[in-house]
């Protein structure tokens, strides 16, 4: 059997990936998908540590994430769609306009 | 010793999809791979002895929510090489900048992965506890979502609402008066 280790790391992983996206990237799209790569990898730990524990309750806190992100994502492009009306740009560095 | 071998082969295609997908300058094809990091990591949920998560998975993210994304670049005709000439003049681009966060990015790595190998049960199996016929059946799921998570369920339901009147709002051309 794999060890719950290996699930934790590969966990690990993507959550990094999905950071460096959220701070390397400048489309507000692909921050957004990093966004969901971050969501996926923390479900896969709740997945695992629920399988170790014997439960389901870490299935059922996934499908809670799951409905969460579905919300986050259709109010994120909601905004989007409004930012690139204003703008004509996806680059969140364009949005400067509260800044001091 | 199947199992080993399809977990680290779904982790590899998981992993090296996720990278592509911060790698691409064309939104469209970052959602393509992403769908792809999605159903390898659905195999997972299916090693797991979690078929319900992998199909809502598949049906949820990759069906739902990712036709969404691909909808919206659509929708905006997003312009993919928006982003060249601010990537090459911002500031953080400089090469010791950017050293210096490819370092802190490697670094978070280490530190999670020393971290988690630290904890005492990271050799483990997974797999030992449990009743798997009982853990795999959709019927013990709903039992417990609609019993003991019944108020997160209820909540979630008025969230949802919530998201959808609000991006109603904010999507909705404001020339109407």
């Amino acid at each position: 059997m794999i060890p719950l280790g290996n699930y934790l790391v590969v966990s690990a992983i993507l959550f990094a990936i999905g950071t460096a996206g959220v701070f390397l990237r400048r489309n507000l799209i692909t921050i957004l998908l990093s966004i969901e790569i971050m969501l996926n990898a923390v479900n896969l730990s709740f997945v695992a540590f629920g399988r170790w524990q014997g439960t389901v309750d870490g299935q059922i806190i996934t499908f809670f994430v799951m409905t969460v992100a579905a919300a986050e994502a259709a109010v994120g492009l909601a905004i989007v769609i409004a930012l690139f009306r204003h703008r004509e740009s996806l680059n969140p560095d364009a949005f400067t306009s509260l800044k001091w | 010793m199947p199992d080993t071998v399809l977990f680290y082969v779904f982790s590899a295609v998981a992993v090296g999809a996720s990278l592509l997908v911060i790698g691409q300058r064309n939104p469209m094809y970052s959602i393509m791979l992403l769908i792809a990091s999605f159903g390898a990591l659905s195999a997972l949920y299916i090693q797991l002895d979690a078929p319900f998560v992998a199909m809502a998975q598949i049906i949820v993210y990759a069906g739902a929510i990712m036709v969404l994304f691909l909808f919206v670049v659509m929708l905006l005709n997003a312009p993919h090489e928006d982003a060249a000439l601010w990537d090459r003049t911002h500031p953080l681009r400089r090469p010791g900048v950017s050293r210096f966060g490819a370092m802190l990015a490697v670094l978070l790595i280490v530190q999670l992965v020393w971290a988690l190998l630290r904890v005492s049960d990271a050799r483990a199996a997974v797999g030992e506890r449990g009743d798997v016929a009982e853990l795999t059946s959709v019927r013990t799921v709903g039992r417990v979502l609609f019993t003991d998570y019944m108020f997160a369920f209820e909540a979630t339901s008025v969230l949802i609402l919530v998201a959808m009147v609000g991006a109603v709002v904010l999507a909705a051309r404001e020339d109407r008066r």
